[in-house]
């Protein structure tokens, strides 16, 4: 009786003219729960692998007939992925080194150290799995974007997918323009998962987010002791980008500085950690993104001219959700989908009263306001369709809407409560539509004395 | 399995088999003697390696298991190879009758330490549970406190404990001590 083992799925060809080899290897094997099965010459392992594949090869080097290196070459021809391993009682340099030239794995003299023989085959699964995992998961990045996360049948979608198909493949710096909430990070991530780069990662920086010191040190990273608090040294975000593509979110809201240096890093891929002395390299595709109008900008001289061509390479512009209504019920539709199934609410659709609503609103905050006011409804939806009450902010009073009288604080206190309405007062959903930080939303609500209902 | 019955072959320091045919039947649920037979070890001798032949030896002790249900292990204090490896603590033939285990590599004088008498029994006692356990049918177990995990080097040794884990002792039918 023998206990069952993942090893068993293993199968190991031992080929040695010798047999006390053959057997003593087999019986260590087979103790160790591998499928074994020996030859005791090249012709004979080749029959052996007509019938079967195998996952590790023992070659001796020194066999009649056929020699270990000449059995590696034609194993290698039959199955590239075979891992081999030489044996030999008589080592010389030379043999080692054509051997390892050929691909083998590890070149071995008799006898072996059971515990260097036991580590080595547990290494080849290992780096095996792995190998097999790194295949799989190659397969599911390579399914992700193509068309599943990004929504819409209206021409406005559609011209920008065929724009994303168009420049993917060509490794070209992207500038993606587009009204807040439009999804020009889900449009990032589809060029990058859509181009060569795709198993390096994407790295994002939100730039309107953070002060022009934290920004500095996140996109190039610091030394110890660079400024108080470097405690250790910390790779920035063109660092980790090697390989792959840097995600530059909010490229509009930069200071005068940091534009500067973006600039000279974005020409020759070569900048300084902050307090390094080093010169540092990295090989990365630039992505951009602003809801700003830069034009205007540079007018004004607050963006730099030659950064904004640096940039202007390509631009894929993203209509506002109101130009394309026609996308609407479809969105509405998956993040339905998503949310009833995320919160396990058997909520089937969304009522043809409630749906004529969501296509005549015009959706300031695109389909990220979207996103939030299914979401809401589904939370609070008890029937077994999405009623046009399930939507409160459809009943805002007369006097939130705006009017041309109003100041621009007015105005904005307006749109704070609106969104913070929409967002069942979530502050972190509601500072993310806003495009504005926790604390600044927070100190908006103070300010404007608003009040949770 | 039956009965064990352990062979000492040539001269031992200590008394491994006296302790064995005490340890054994608790943990493996048989009863078990010491015969005393005269093997001669000098024809499984290898002048190059300066090692004893395990297979060789091995074979040596299947005719006393022939005909009785009984499980041979022959208890030794000399070096043991196999011709692929540089040693082996044991061998033991995987669902057959006859193991055979060294003492040899399980003093921690051989690793430069005092030798520790209590340690070296210890040792002893797994590594004959190991090898009963191949005869018995179990191969290596992942488990890597079972005493049939591999063992490669005295570190393994030492980790593991004398016992079959929960699942070791299902196969082999027998009332865990885990």
């Amino acid at each position: 009786m023998t206990k069952g083992s993942s090893n068993e799925n293993v199968r190991i060809l031992i080929v040695d003219d010798e047999f006390s080899v053959r057997h003593s290897l087999t019986a260590w094997f087979e103790d160790e729960g591998y499928t074994v099965d020996v030859a005791s010459s090249g012709k004979e392992a080749l029959a052996k692998l007509a019938e079967n594949r195998w996952d590790i090869f023992f070659l001796d080097l020194k066999m009649p007939g056929m020699t270990g290196l000449e059995l590696q070459k034609k194993i290698k021809e039959i199955q590239p992925d075979g891992t081999i391993i030489i044996i030999t009682a008589f080592a010389s340099v030379e043999s080692a080194v054509e051997a390892m030239q050929s691909g083998a794995y590890d070149y071995l003299s008799k006898p072996f150290d059971p515990d260097y023989l036991a580590l080595m085959v547990r290494n080849i699964i290992e780096r095996k799995k792995l190998k097999e995992e790194t295949a799989s998961l190659k397969k599911t990045i390579d399914g992700v974007y193509t068309s599943k996360e990004i929504i819409g049948e209206s021409k406005g979608t559609q011209k920008m997918m065929e724009d994303i198909r168009a420049v993917a493949d060509t490794g070209s710096t992207v500038l993606i323009r587009g009204e807040s909430g439009t999804g020009k990070e889900l449009v990032a991530r589809a060029i990058h998962a859509n181009s060569k780069r795709r198993y390096a990662p994407i790295v994002t920086i939100n730039c309107g987010a953070l002060p022009e010191s934290i920004l500095e040190s996140e996109l190039f990273g610091h030394e110890k002791g660079a400024f108080t608090g470097a405690q250790y040294a910390r790779k920035g975000k063109f660092e980790m980008a090697d390989g792959g593509t840097i995600f530059l979110d909010e490229i509009g809201n930069i200071s005068p500085k940091i534009q500067m240096e973006l600039l000279r890093v974005l020409e020759d891929k070569k900048f300084f950690r902050l307090g390094g002395s080093k010169e540092l390299k990295a090989d990365f595709r630039t992505i951009a993104a602003t809801n700003k109008d830069l034009e205007a900008a540079m007018e004004k001289g607050e963006f730099r001219n030659d950064l904004f061509y640096r940039l202007n390479v390509f631009v894929i512009e993203i209509p506002p959700l109101r130009e394309r209504r026609s996308d609407i019920e479809l969105l509405a539709q998956h993040f339905l989908n998503v949310f009833t199934s995320q919160m396990n609410k058997p909520i089937a659709k969304i009522s043809p009263a409630a749906m004529k609503l969501l296509a005549g609103y015009d959706w300031p905050g695109n389909v990220r306001e979207l996103e939030n006011a299914i979401e809401r409804a589904v939370v609070v939806c008890k029937a077994k369709e999405i009623k046009p009450s399930d939507f409160p902010f459809f009943n805002a009073r007369p006097e939130e809407e705006a009017s041309p009288d109003d100041s621009l604080e007015s105005l904005q206190r307006k749109h704070i409560r609106k969104v913070l309405k929409q967002t069942g007062w979530n502050i972190s959903k509601a500072a993310a539509v806003l495009q504005i930080d926790r604390v600044t939303l927070y100190n908006k609500i103070s300010k404007y004395n608003l009040k949770k209902p | 399995m039956q009965n064990i019955v352990l062979i000492p072959i040539g001269t031992m320091k200590h008394d491994v088999a006296g302790f064995l045919s005490l340890s054994l039947p608790e943990i493996l649920h048989v009863p078990c003697r010491v015969i005393a037979e005269d093997i001669g070890l000098k024809p499984f001798y290898s002048s190059d390696r300066k090692q004893y032949h395990s297979t060789e030896i091995l074979r040596e002790l299947l005719p006393f298991a022939a005909g009785k249900e009984q499980h041979i292990l022959g208890i030794m204090d000399v070096d043991l190879y196999i011709p692929i490896l540089t040693f082996v603590f044991g061998e033991a033939q995987l669902s057959g009758r006859c193991a055979l285990m060294s003492g040899h590599r399980l003093h921690q004088e051989f690793y430069g330490l005092p030798e520790d008498d209590s340690l070296y029994l210890h040792r002893c006692e797994k590594e004959a549970v190991h090898e009963l356990g191949h005869t018995l049918g179990l191969k290596h177990c992942d488990n890597f406190e079972c005493v049939m995990r591999y063992s490669n080097s005295i570190a393994d040794i030492d980790i593991k404990r004398n016992v079959f884990c929960p699942s070791c002792s299902q196969v082999l039918g027998i009332p865990t001590l885990w």
